[in-house]
């Protein structure tokens, strides 16, 4: 149980309280561009769940086993011992998530049709949303492990999910409210989440 | 031809601004805005990032196959930004520690790939030089802004110096801790984005 507990404290601290959209800024451009639509948003936050679930374990493993500080040991090549690829973890992320990306998009099209034309056009945008490779850069930096990032980039998805549902609900009821011309669109919007931010933060100092 | 030249570059400053007009490189307007240094050095690690990758695809811009642009500007941009990071990390290594996952984010950051959408790849070097440079300038503008008010207002310093006198806290005065989170960021970035729009005249639908 010990175990269990762990994970469900990673899940709660990145849905609620250290929430990857409303806490650390991430995929702000396509929360902000997509929120309009309650509809589309639950598209893109199912498509964020998905690909974040697969990308961040994935790039953990490229982690652990090319890119670490002595990672290729595996190999048992004498000169590759000791060798420090960590430099190239940017390129190798990106590259591994525009793949990924690509790749779901082949086997959704091929095995569930529906889902396909639910996410179907919000995959592409997916590969350059700062919130999956967020999440990527982050496991690194607090050092997960495998089980955990699983954990984690679900979860980050599951976050970013929420508050794009919330904010695309309230953006539905914005329309009927008489905003002052210049704050319309992004002002007003940047002030909600604002809002939504602080509601959020109530959650802060919860410990699983 | 010099008053072009002056547009391009000029323009997304005030009137065509990145953030505020185009909607562009919000995520890391917000994040690293806490102080005003590890806005300046975001905005520095941007301005070398978006001028090289905006020379480098308008070099380019001829040879790249449209199928596949997007994973070759990405593959221009994640080079740049390694080599950002690693200078960072290098020379200025407690403002990397600060600036954390972010530098690494300019790879997703918009205004770059945006910039190298629309604009690199249909102008010369020259051109696509100046709007690296314009584009860059007015999002830094917007940060430092951003990164002002929150640093004042939350924690009384402006560049690590004091700035409000002791006498206003002896009378009361208490620095506004929500700006150091992130609601503060959210609100003071609406509401220059308030402030730009009034007076650039310009209504989103």
């Amino acid at each position: 149980m010990e175990f269990l507990s762990h994970y469900l404290s990673i899940a709660t601290e990145s849905i609620f309280i250290q929430n990857i959209l409303l806490s650390s800024f991430l995929g702000m451009c396509s929360f902000l561009a997509i929120s309009k639509k309650v509809e589309t948003s639950f598209g893109l936050g199912l498509a964020v769940i998905f690909v974040n679930g697969i990308t961040v374990p994935a790039n953990w493993m490229i982690r652990k086993y090319l890119l670490e500080p002595g990672a290729l040991s595996w190999s048992n090549i004498e000169s590759l011992q000791n060798i420090d690829l960590s430099f190239l973890t940017f390129i190798t992320f990106i590259a591994t998530i525009a793949a990924m990306v690509q790749l779901v998009e082949m086997v959704l099209d091929k095995f569930s049709p529906t889902l396909y034309q639910a996410l179907g056009i919000f995959l592409p945008l997916i590969a350059v949303n700062c919130a999956i490779l967020g999440s990527s850069l982050f496991m690194v930096e607090r050092d997960y492990n495998l089980g955990e990032s699983v954990v984690f980039g679900v979860s980050a998805g599951f976050g970013f999910f929420l508050a794009i549902i919330t904010m695309a609900a309230i953006r539905y009821k914005l329309k009927y409210s008489n905003v002052p011309n210049g704050l319309k669109g992004l002002g007003i919007a940047m002030i909600l989440t604002g809002l939504i931010s602080m509601a959020y933060m109530s959650f802060s100092g919860i410990n699983l | 031809m010099a008053s072009k030249n002056l547009k391009v570059f000029s323009d997304p400053l005030i009137t065509d601004n990145p953030i505020t007009k185009q909607v562009l490189g919000i995520c890391s307007a917000l994040a690293v805005t806490v102080k005003v240094d590890t806005a300046l050095v975001m905005t520095a690690a941007l301005t070398f990032v978006l001028v090289f990758s905006n020379i480098i695809i308008s070099l380019l811009r001829n040879l790249i196959p449209t199928k596949v642009r997007i994973i070759v500007f990405l593959t221009v941009i994640a080079s740049l930004v390694i080599l950002a990071d690693q200078i960072l990390k290098a020379y200025l290594f407690d403002i990397s520690k600060q600036l954390s996952v972010f530098v690494g984010l300019i790879i997703t950051n918009c205004i770059v790939m945006g910039r190298a959408e629309a604009f690199a790849t249909q102008n010369g070097v020259k051109d696509s030089a100046l709007d690296g440079l314009g584009n860059s300038f007015g999002y830094g503008v917007i940060l430092i802004l951003v990164a002002m008010f929150r640093e004042i207002l939350g924690s009384g310093t402006f560049l690590g110096f004091n700035v409000i006198p002791q006498a206003a806290y002896n009378a009361g005065y208490e620095n506004m801790g929500l700006m150091l989170l992130a609601p503060g960021a959210f609100i003071v970035l609406g509401l220059i984005i308030w402030v730009q729009r009034t007076i650039t005249g310009y209504t989103e639908e």
